[in-house]
């Protein structure tokens, strides 16, 4: 702060950016951006006004959900939705332990690091969907394909955060159980593991979250799961069914945090 | 810890024997529902095209070199709609989830009872439905189109940025709002003199944060007719183009690269 702090008259918060030409500067850009933005958004307000009856049956259609008349393949949409989350979240972390260590710097040789970061830096930077349609192209529809996409992002996600973890650990008690002469398994499992293990398992539990989350999507390009009930209902515009597979996403997702948090309590 | 008595030596185990069966049990559990769930999904697989996986695999790769570079230029439009559709939804979700945050946050929410589980639940709703599914029911609502888009961003960064930035508000330092408070400020003069500077800097940081996923995000929302470069991505897979799909890729893998080193940047020089 400058000395003008001290004039009692004058005095106003410090602000975020310093220096004042590129406060200016960031205001003036980010005005003239947004006014550029919105301008080229081309809104029909026609359609617009012919969609409102459309939102507010949707908002409605909240309020008595219609569970009913789709049972059946809101239910079988669920499940295949559930098995896909175990099942992706299990083979992700299988894969991910190997990579996650061969990512952390400390611990894997230069050839391996490079190796393992690049397969995460592959896998984060796709969405999901695009590597489903892939996989739908290549494995054929169903759940198998979107399982394998499921998989293949939890390793960007749970290889990158483990890797970042190992290379936080406190060395000296790795050096420890080194210094005993122990094997590299050895030295894995009671030098690394046990500093690591109450994140991944925290990781695991949130990363079971998100698939559950991704699983409703990868379902809208035919990878199995709860999407493509959802996907059909919009389009016959059967609000009061989408809004009842919703209210169970929400539902079964609030479950999971809240269960979710707990486990995490305990473990660390 | 607990000991067993074998042959006159005393062997020191780390867990009672009661509590490693309950682990292993637990263990043996978790392999049952995962071999089960694994059962369902291999019977809706048809194992036939798996096997031919490889084949199909290596089909569509070379279908997909050389990239047809000429496409770039038809490219350009969707790209600015892409940016713009994150870029304006994040400042959408912003506006929106200020006034959340402070409802939801232990200390500013004006009733921990009634009003504070509201603002929990918007942030959960938001949370819990991904913006392709946003996007979706915004297109069957308003029609397809950048603006579809761009409040499907809005909608799903509410919670996200609401959830962080009420995290941030529970954070602050106490004494200051105290400090504020003795001099006799008014409640509103104690949010912008005591509050608010506290947590511009983790504001900044999560706006930059959720901007970078939303250009993410953002390329995919035209596979559902919700603008920007997915359209392309929809339009060049529906027509089994490989070439620009390949070359689409590489935009978006450019982007989104560009867009994490901007917001790598950006939350570099503010804290």
């Amino acid at each position: 702060m400058s000395a003008t702090s001290f004039d009692a008259r004058r005095w106003r918060p410090p602000p975020l950016i310093k220096n004042r030409h590129l406060r200016w500067a960031v205001g003036i850009g980010a005005a003239v951006y947004f006014t550029v933005a919105i301008g080229s958004l081309e809104v029909n307000w026609m359609r617009i006004y012919e969609g409102l009856d459309r939102g507010w049956a949707f908002v409605l259609a909240f309020t008595q959900p219609d569970f009913t008349s789709r049972w059946q393949d809101i239910r079988e949409g669920l499940t295949e939705s559930l098995v896909m989350t175990v099942t992706s979240t299990v083979i992700g972390i299988l894969i991910s332990i190997p990579i996650g260590l061969g990512a952390a710097r400390n611990i894997a040789p230069l050839p391996v690091y490079l190796l393992c970061r690049g397969i995460i830096a592959v896998s984060r930077s796709f969405q999901e969907v695009i590597i489903a349609i892939f996989f739908v192209a290549i494995f054929g529809f169903g759940p198998l394909a979107g399982v394998l996409t499921l998989s293949f992002a939890t390793i960007g996600f749970l290889s990158k955060l483990l890797a970042e973890d190992i290379e936080d650990i406190d060395r000296s008690q790795a050096e420890a159980i080194r210094a005993t002469g122990a094997r590299w398994l050895q030295f894995m499992n009671y030098g690394i593991q046990p500093q690591v293990m109450p994140r991944l398992i925290g990781l695991s539990l949130y990363r079971l979250d998100i698939n559950f989350r991704e699983s409703a999507v990868v379902g809208l390009v035919g990878a199995g799961g709860i999407g493509a009930t959802l996907n059909t209902a919009f389009d016959r515009y059967e609000f009061d069914t989408a809004a009842a597979i919703l209210i169970a996403i929400i539902g079964i997702v609030m479950t999971a945090e809240y269960a979710s948090g707990l486990i995490r309590a305990r473990v660390q | 810890m607990p000991a067993v008595e074998r042959n006159g030596t005393k062997l020191w185990h780390r867990r009672t024997t009661g509590r490693q069966m309950a682990i292993w049990f637990g263990w043996l559990c978790g392999l049952a529902l995962f071999l089960y769930c694994w059962q369902i999904v291999s019977e809706a697989t048809t194992w036939f095209f798996v096997w031919d996986a490889p084949r199909i695999a290596g089909d569509i790769g070379s279908r997909m070199v050389p990239p047809r570079w000429s496409y770039v230029d038809k490219l350009w439009q969707p790209l600015w709609d892409t940016i713009n559709i994150a870029t304006v939804g994040t400042a959408l979700a912003i506006v929106m989830a200020v006034p959340v945050a402070f409802l939801a946050a232990r200390n500013t929410t004006p009733s921990a009872t009634f009003i504070r589980p509201i603002a929990l639940l918007i942030i959960v709703s938001s949370r819990s439905i991904n913006s392709l599914i946003w996007a979706l029911l915004l297109v069957s609502i308003i029609g397809p189109g950048v603006l579809a888009g761009t409040i499907a961003i809005g909608l799903r960064s509410i919670g996200f940025v609401a959830k962080l930035l009420y995290e941030a508000i529970e954070e602050i330092d106490h004494t200051q709002v105290e400090a504020i408070t003795a001099t006799g400020a008014r409640p509103s003069q104690v949010m912008a003199y005591a509050i608010v500077p506290q947590i511009m800097p983790a504001f900044a940081g999560i706006s930059v944060f959720r901007w970078d996923i939303n250009i993410r995000e953002s390329t995919v929302l035209g596979l559902v007719g919700a603008g920007g470069i997915g359209l392309q991505l929809q339009a060049s897979l529906n027509v089994l183009a490989w070439p620009q799909v390949t070359v689409i890729l590489i935009a978006i893998l450019m982007t989104v690269l560009v867009s994490e080193w901007v917001s790598a940047k950006v939350r570099h020089a503010i804290i």
